[in-house]
C-alpha cells in the first residue's frame, strides 16, 4: 500500500496536500497497489481527499497533533505505516515535510529521496528523480529497502480529481509526550506564500530603491502574483526578508516568474531556475539572465513596467 | 554548553557541474569546495556565539568525509570551533551520515546539535531529521532566531508565509537558516590557532545503503531567449496567454 501524509494547516487542507494525494494515487495505480490517505490532528473533511484518488482516509488524534509537535507525528505515521503495512510513505516537500522526513526515514530504516518532481519508474526497482546541484542537474536514484519515503516538491503535477469523498477512518497508535510547545505562529495574510506561488514578480537592485515598488506591486496585483525579490534588496532592508529568492533565501518553482531589474546571478538562478516560465525585464541586453529567460524585454524598466501592467489589465477586463 | 555542529562540504555554487560518461559520478577535476554555507554562515556562527555569550562550553566541529575534506575543516576551527572530529568515509547517503553522526554524539552527550538547513548540491534537508531520530531527541528546523535561558530554548523557525516560534528544553537538534546568525570571515589569528586546535579521525560503523545514485543528466538546454519589441507589451501578454498559458 501507499500512504500519502496530507498536511493540513489549522485544520485546512492546501494544494500541497491535493497534489501528494494524485501524486500517491498515480504511483499506487503504477505498482498495482491502493492509495491511503493519512490525517492528523485537525482536518475538516479529510474525506474529500478521496476526490485526489484516495481508497481510505485515516485519522490520528493526539497531544501534538494539531500542532505537528515532529516526535509525535512520525510515532503517528510510523505507527499507521506498520499497522496498514504501507510499503510507500509520500508526504509534502514542505516546511513541515522536511522536518519528518528525516524522522520517519530514520524509524523505519526506509531508503528516502527528498524533493521529487516527477513520478516513479517502478518498471526496473523503484527510482525516483529530483533536481540536485541547485538546479544545475537531474539525480535518478534507486530506493531499495524495503519501505520507502519520498516527499514531493511543490507545484511538481496538478491535483486531479479522479475519485469519490470516502469515510475517513480513525486510527489509534502509541504516541509520546510533545516536548515543543509552539508559541506563537505568524503569517503574512492575504498573499499566497512564496513557496506555494504559481505566479511570482521579482524586482532587484534595479529598482534604485524602495520608494520605487509601487509599479512592482501594481503588476503583481494586475497578474495576481506574490511578490519576492534578490538578496541584496532584502539586505538593504528594501524588502521583508521573506521575499528574497535563491540559493540562501526560499527556492521557488512557480508557473511564471517575472524577474525586473535583477541581473541573473547564478545564486540566485539557483532558486528560481525552476520556474515554467521566465520572462526578464532588464536594460543590459548583456545581463546573465536572459540566457535563463523564456521571454525577454531590454528596456528601462520604469517604462516598460508600467505599461506590461496596463497590456494585462487589457487582457483581464 | 556542549555543542556539535555538522558540517559538510559542497562545490562552490559558481562551479561548473559535469558527469563522468555513464553519468554516475560527479567530476571534481576543477571544482572549487567550500564549507556548507548555511553549515559555516549560520549554524557555526551561531554556536560560536553561544560559546562566547556564556563564556563556557565547547564546539565540535564533525564532517563525515575523506581526508581531502580537512581544509574545510580547518576554516570552521578558525572561525571559532574549539576542536574537530572527521568520520572517515564516502558520504553516499543521508541516512549512512546521520547514522555516523548518531553513533559518535551518542556517547557524547551534546546539548546542542546544529546542521545546516540542507546542502547545496543534493537540496536534501534530510540528514537532521534522522540524527534527531536516531538519538531521540527534537528537531527544529530552518531555525532563523535561537535565544537560550538556561536550558530552555526559544526558536523561531520559517514555515510557508511566516513565522513560527516553539519553546523546548536542551538536548535538541537544530537546522539552521539565513538570520541565525551573521557570517563571520576568520581572521589571521584564527587561521593561525586553528592549526594547533585537535582533528581526531574516527573509523565509520557498519551500514549498509538503502538508496544508490542511478545515474545524474545534465537538463536539456533552455530554447534561446526570445526578445520581445518593449513598445509591444501586448504581444509578451498575448504570449505569456496563448503560448505559454501561464496568464
Ligand atoms: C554564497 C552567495 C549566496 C547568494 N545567495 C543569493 C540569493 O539567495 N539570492 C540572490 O538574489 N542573490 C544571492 N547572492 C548574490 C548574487 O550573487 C547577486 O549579487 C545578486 O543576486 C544581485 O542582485 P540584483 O540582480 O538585484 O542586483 P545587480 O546584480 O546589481 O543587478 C541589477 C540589474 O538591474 C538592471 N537594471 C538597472 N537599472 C535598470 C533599469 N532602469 N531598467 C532595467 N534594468 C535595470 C541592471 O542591468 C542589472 O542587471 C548570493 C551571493 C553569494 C556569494
Ligand atoms: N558529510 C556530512 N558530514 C557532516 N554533516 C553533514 C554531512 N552531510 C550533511 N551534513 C549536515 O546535514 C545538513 C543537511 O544536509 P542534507 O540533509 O544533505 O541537506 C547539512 O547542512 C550539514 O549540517
Amino acid at each position: 500500500m501507499v500512504l500519502v501524509f496530507a498536511e493540513s494547516q489549522n485544520g485546512k487542507f492546501k494544494k500541497a496536500a491535493f497534489e501528494a494525494v494524485t501524486y500517491g494515487a498515480k504511483t499506487a495505480q503504477a505498482m498495482g497497489k491502493d492509495c491511503a490517505v493519512l490525517v492528523l490532528g485537525a482536518a475538516e473533511d479529510a474525506g474529500q481527499l478521496g476526490v485526489y484518488g484516495a481508497s481510505n482516509v485515516y485519522h490520528i488524534e493526539g497531544a501534538g497533533l494539531d500542532q505537528l509537535d515532529g516526535q509525535v507525528a512520525t510515532a503517528a505515521i510510523a505507527g499507521a505505516v506498520e499497522k496498514l503495512g504501507a510499503e510507500l510513505v509520500i508526504l509534502s516537500y514542505s516546511s513541515t515535510g522536511k522536518t519528518l522526513q528525516g524522522r520517519v526515514a530514520a524509524r523505519l530504516k526506509a531508503g528516502s529521496v527528498s524533493g521529487v518532481s516527477s513520478l516513479p519508474d517502478v518498471s526496473n526497482g523503484f527510482r525516483v528523480k529530483k533536481s540536485v546541484y541547485s538546479g544545475k542537474a537531474i539525480g535518478e536514484f534507486e530506493i531499495k529497502s524495503a519501505v520507502k519515503v519520498v516527499s514531493l516538491m511543490g507545484n511538481s503535477l496538478q491535483p486531479e480529481a479522479s475519485g469519490e469523498a470516502v469515510a475517513v477512518e480513525s486510527l489509534s497508535v502509541d504516541l509520546p509526550a510533545p516536548r515543543v510547545a509552539i508559541k506563537d505562529v505568524s503569517r503574512i495574510e492575504g498573499t499566497v506564500p512564496l513557496p506555494e506561488a504559481e505566479l511570482v514578480v521579482s524586482a532587484g537592485r534595479g529598482m534604485k530603491g524602495p520608494e520605487n515598488w509601487g509599479i512592482v506591486n501594481e503588476l503583481a496585483k494586475a497578474v495576481g502574483a506574490t511578490t519576492a525579490c534578490s538578496r541584496p534588496v532584502a539586505d538593504a532592508d528594501w524588502r521583508p526578508h521573506h521575499e528574497h529568492v535563491g540559493q540562501t533565501g526560499v527556492a521557488i518553482r512557480p508557473n511564471l516568474y517575472i524577474a525586473i531589474g535583477i541581473s541573473g546571478a547564478i545564486q540566485h538562478l539557483a532558486g528560481v531556475n525552476r520556474s515554467k516560465v521566465i520572462v526578464v525585464i532588464n536594460k543590459d541586453p548583456e545581463a546573465p539572465f536572459f540566457k535563463a529567460a523564456d521571454y525577454g524585454v531590454c528596456a528601462d524598466l520604469f517604462d516598460v513596467v508600467p505599461r506590461l501592467t496596463e497590456a494585462i489589465n487589457k487582457l483581464k477586463n | 554548553m556542549k555543542i556539535l555542529v555538522c558540517v559538510s562540504k559542497t562545490p562552490e555554487t559558481t562551479s561548473k557541474i559535469a558527469f563522468s560518461a555513464d553519468g554516475t559520478t560527479f567530476e571534481t577535476a576543477g571544482v572549487q569546495y567550500i564549507m556548507n554555507p548555511y553549515d559555516e554562515w549560520y549554524a557555526l556562527v551561531r554556536a560560536v556565539e553561544i560559546k562566547e555569550e556564556l563564556k563556557k562550553g565547547s564546539v565540535t566541529l564533525l564532517n563525515v568525509g575523506p581526508s581531502s575534506n580537512d581544509t574545510v575543516i580547518r576554516k570552521g576551527l578558525a572561525i571559532g570551533a574549539d576542536d574537530a572530529v572527521r568520520i572517515n568515509a564516502e558520504p553516499s547517503s543521508s541516512l549512512f551520515v546521520a547514522q555516523q553522526i548518531a553513533a559518535y554524539a551518542k556517547e557524547e552527550n551534546f546539548d546542542l546539535i546544529f546542521l545546516g538547513k540542507e546542502t547545496i548540491e543534493h537540496n536534501g534537508s534530510e540528514v537532521g531529521g534522522m540524527l534527531a531520530e536516531l538519538l531521540d531527541l527534537p528537531f527544529i528546523s530552518y531555525a532563523n532566531k535561537l535565544e537560550l535561558e538556561g536550558t530552555s530554548a526559544s526558536v523561531s523557525r520559517e514555515i510557508e508565509g511566516g513565522i513560527e516560534t516553539v519553546s523546548l528544553e536542551t538536548p535538541f537538534v537544530l537546522s539552521a537558516a539565513k538570520g541565525l546568525a551573521e557570517q563571520r570571515i576568520p581572521n589571521m589569528r584564527g587561521i593561525m590557532m586553528a592549526k594547533r586546535k585537535p582533528l581526531k579521525v574516527v573509523e565509520p560503523v557498519a551500514f549498509d545503503d538503502v538508496v544508490e545514485v542511478v545515474q545524474y543528466t545534465l537538463p536539456s538546454a533552455k530554447a534561446a531567449v526570445r526578445m520581445i519589441d518593449p513598445e509591444n507589451m501586448d504581444e509578451l501578454v498575448r504570449l505569456l496567454h496563448e503560448e505559454a498559458k501561464v496568464l
